[in-house]
């Protein structure tokens, strides 16, 4: 019998039951919830009079639609009184619920991705929901973490478990060393662009290889939240000496004699050199160039030195969808990719907002001016990152170069709150979906690193970060 | 939950690849506490211009297709966002059943907790079904028991699905009782988690 796959042991040890039909009852041992995809669930507990089975268990943040000014002034500040309702039901439901709650303008508020791992709260081998598919990010730290639908959501919390039929393994190795201006993000769109963005549909993937674990918590953090892109549910890394130094003395980190009996415990949650996977795949990073998006879906990638696709070089089906992506994103078949002039710039998200992708933002921007026609922002990922970026002195370089510095939140990854493409703007981006409309109606989106998007707004149009480092 | 156990009704083809549920309906549409009244949403920038004006010429708009309670779709219909309103918006327009050649993962969970039926077919087979749906004026039969689906030329295509999720279709089963059946599993996970990893009992 061959061993078990990391996957296999964090599934096995939620295990709760299995009913006749082989659904298994999975024990969650974390639920992040926020103001979006909550509402409707809250109501059902209260039609259905039932309490939140482990409000200990729930941490709430306020972040898809909360404006990225003016958070110190409060919820009954938010213009958008839709916002301001949906804002204001979680605050209800929280104090109801008897559930943790870091409100908007708070500094342990941000977004939820960045928040979990950032307080501690994400650990290796926890199974983690959020009503969230971007949930997939704390696979960094070996935690089996899923995005799930709001009567799901409602399911959790009145149960504190999911019930659900196991995935399949896969397994993505990438090996080598990176040249200079290739990262994480390249590492993810490559793999999106091979894979397609139902190459890991049914799947958990997990990534290893000598790539992966030479990566921060904050690479492998942006490596698995881009795995929902390719299709796969979660994302997993192997926690490992990085994922220990990155949670000693968080505030929620276990202390003392406990974070040594957790360590132990953590230990544990590896695959077995001799488990097996039911599809391999293997990516050497040095064969990776800076990539970005051409069209409207993730797996529409291309190495900043290539052109976009000839629909005259394709059969019918796939040409129509090129040709319809090409319009809808105003470019000419075959051009070169970093010819697009850009009218934003947009760096943030869950995929790239921590200090790091800050850092390596800051580095480009540096005693360089954002072009004259581009509109350029910065949103940490959260109230503690910002101050961090501050510390460190990274709001001076943005704003002496051009960039607008914002407060955190979701921001312009999804257009939910104030801060959208108008129709027609082309933005070079370091979020995680580039489909049509998700910026702002009309919107053009071009997926790329932080470093990528800060060289972009130099340059004026989409450009190969290493002619300027 | 509204049992589903067969459908009868007109198809729908929307024969485009990679539908995302941002597409299906857009963010503005997320800011409800509501379930109800998102089919205005429906694949809206599809529908209606900038200035919120119909346009003409989408699949479900078309006169041939009022009515429809099945759509035909392109492969991985419903990637991307976990947005439950995706869904909520398809069932408030009447669309009780979609078949594709496959469904993003949490988009396909989310319509077996609405009673939605999703169904996945090999790619020949949903285009011979997109062939028949095309002109309108015609009745797809799915029968979930048998788990068939029925052309209107008299095609029969058998379709698989998990045996939990279809008893839970079939009798409109609520998955929070299901689960709270087992509350004294639950329970003793609860223990013997409280012992063997401590640290997490601790308030943070």
């Amino acid at each position: 019998m061959s061993g078990k796959t990391l996957y296999d042991k964090i599934w096995d040890a939620h295990h709760v039951s299995r009913d006749a039909n082989g659904e298994t009852i999975l024990y969650i041992d974390l639920h992040l919830i926020h103001e979006v995809t909550t509402p409707q669930a809250f109501a059902g507990l209260r039609a259905a009079r039932r309490p939140v089975r482990r409000p200990d268990r729930t941490l709430a943040v306020a972040d898809h639609n909360i404006p990225t000014e003016g958070q110190a002034l409060g919820v009954a500040a938010v213009a958008d009184l839709e916002a301001r309702a949906q804002l204001q039901a979680l605050e209800r439901n929280v104090a109801d619920f008897g559930i943790e709650f870091f409100p908007m303008g708070d500094p342990r508020n941000g977004i939820v991705h960045v928040v979990g791992p950032e307080q501690g709260r994400t650990q290796p081998g926890m199974t983690i929901v959020c009503g969230d598919s971007h949930t997939s990010t704390h696979g960094a730290f070996g935690s089996l973490a899923q995005g799930i639908g709001t009567s799901e959501v409602e399911h959790v919390l009145a149960t504190q478990t999911l019930r659900q039929m196991k995935s399949k393994n896969m397994r993505v190795t990438y090996t080598g060393t990176p040249g200079p201006g290739v990262g994480t993000k390249d590492y993810a769109l490559a793999l999106i662009g091979k894979i397609g963005t139902s190459g890991g549909t049914g799947y958990v993937i997990e990534y290893a290889g000598e790539a992966v674990r030479a990566l921060s918590m904050e690479g492998r953090m942006t490596l698995c939240n881009l795995t929902i892109e390719a299709g796969a549910r979660a994302g997993l890394v192997a926690p490992d000496e990085t994922t220990y130094a990155y949670l000693m003395g968080r505030p929620s980190a276990p202390k003392g004699g406990a974070w040594e009996m957790a360590l132990g415990h953590w230990k544990t949650f590896v695959s077995d050199p001799d488990a097996r996977f039911d599809s391999e795949i293997a990516i050497d990073v040095a064969t990776l160039a800076p990539t970005v998006t051409w069209g409207t879906s993730p797996q529409d990638v291309v190495d900043i030195e290539g052109r976009v696709p000839d629909p005259a070089d394709f059969e019918a089906e796939r040409a129509e969808a090129i040709r319809r992506a090409l319009d809808y994103m105003g470019l000419e078949p075959g051009q070169r990719i970093d010819e697009a002039r850009i009218d934003r710039v947009f760096i943030g998200s869950c995929t790239n907002s921590r200090i790091e992708d800050l850092r390596a933002a800051a580095a480009i921007a540096k005693d360089r001016k954002v072009a004259g026609h581009v509109r350029a922002m910065v949103v940490a990922g959260s109230g503690l990152v910002k101050d961090q970026a501050e510390d460190e002195g990274l709001d001076v370089i943005f704003r002496e170069a051009g960039f607008d510095w914002r407060e955190p939140g979701c921001s312009m990854c999804l257009g939910m709150n104030p801060d959208r493409l108008a129709p027609g703007e082309r933005c070079a981006s370091t979020s995680n979906r580039n489909f049509e409309g998700r910026q702002g109606r009309g919107g053009r989106t071009h997926l790329m690193s932080p470093a990528m998007a800060a060289a972009a707004a130099i340059a004026g149009h989409i450009v190969d970060v290493r002619t300027l480092a | 939950m509204t049992p589903f156990t067969r459908l009868d009704a007109k198809a729908a083809p929307l024969d485009v690849a990679n539908i995302d549920t941002d597409q299906i309906i857009p963010k503005q549409f997320l800011k409800t506490v509501d379930r109800e009244g998102l089919a205005r949403g429906l694949f809206y920038d599809m529908r209606f211009d900038t200035e919120g004006a119909a346009k003409s010429g989408f699949v479900l708009d078309d006169a041939a297709f009022a009515g429809a309670g099945m759509l035909i779709a392109g492969d991985n219909f419903g990637c991307g966002s976990s947005r439950e309103h995706a869904p909520w918006a398809l069932l408030d327009f009447g669309i009780r059943c979609v078949i594709s050649t496959s469904f993003a993962d949490i988009f396909y969970n989310n319509c077996f907790q609405n009673g939605l039926l999703p169904i996945a077919l090999p790619r020949d087979q949903v285009k011979a079904l997109m062939g028949e749906a095309r002109g309108g004026n015609h009745v797809f039969s799915v029968d979930l028991e048998a788990q068939t689906v029925t052309s209107p030329s008299g095609q029969v295509f058998a379709f698989e699905i998990d045996p939990g999720r279809k008893e839970k279709m079939l009798k409109g089963l609520d998955a929070i009782g299901e689960t709270l059946q087992a509350a004294g599993d639950i329970a003793d996970y609860e223990a013997r988690r409280s012992l063997d990893q401590p640290w997490l009992e601790v308030a943070a």
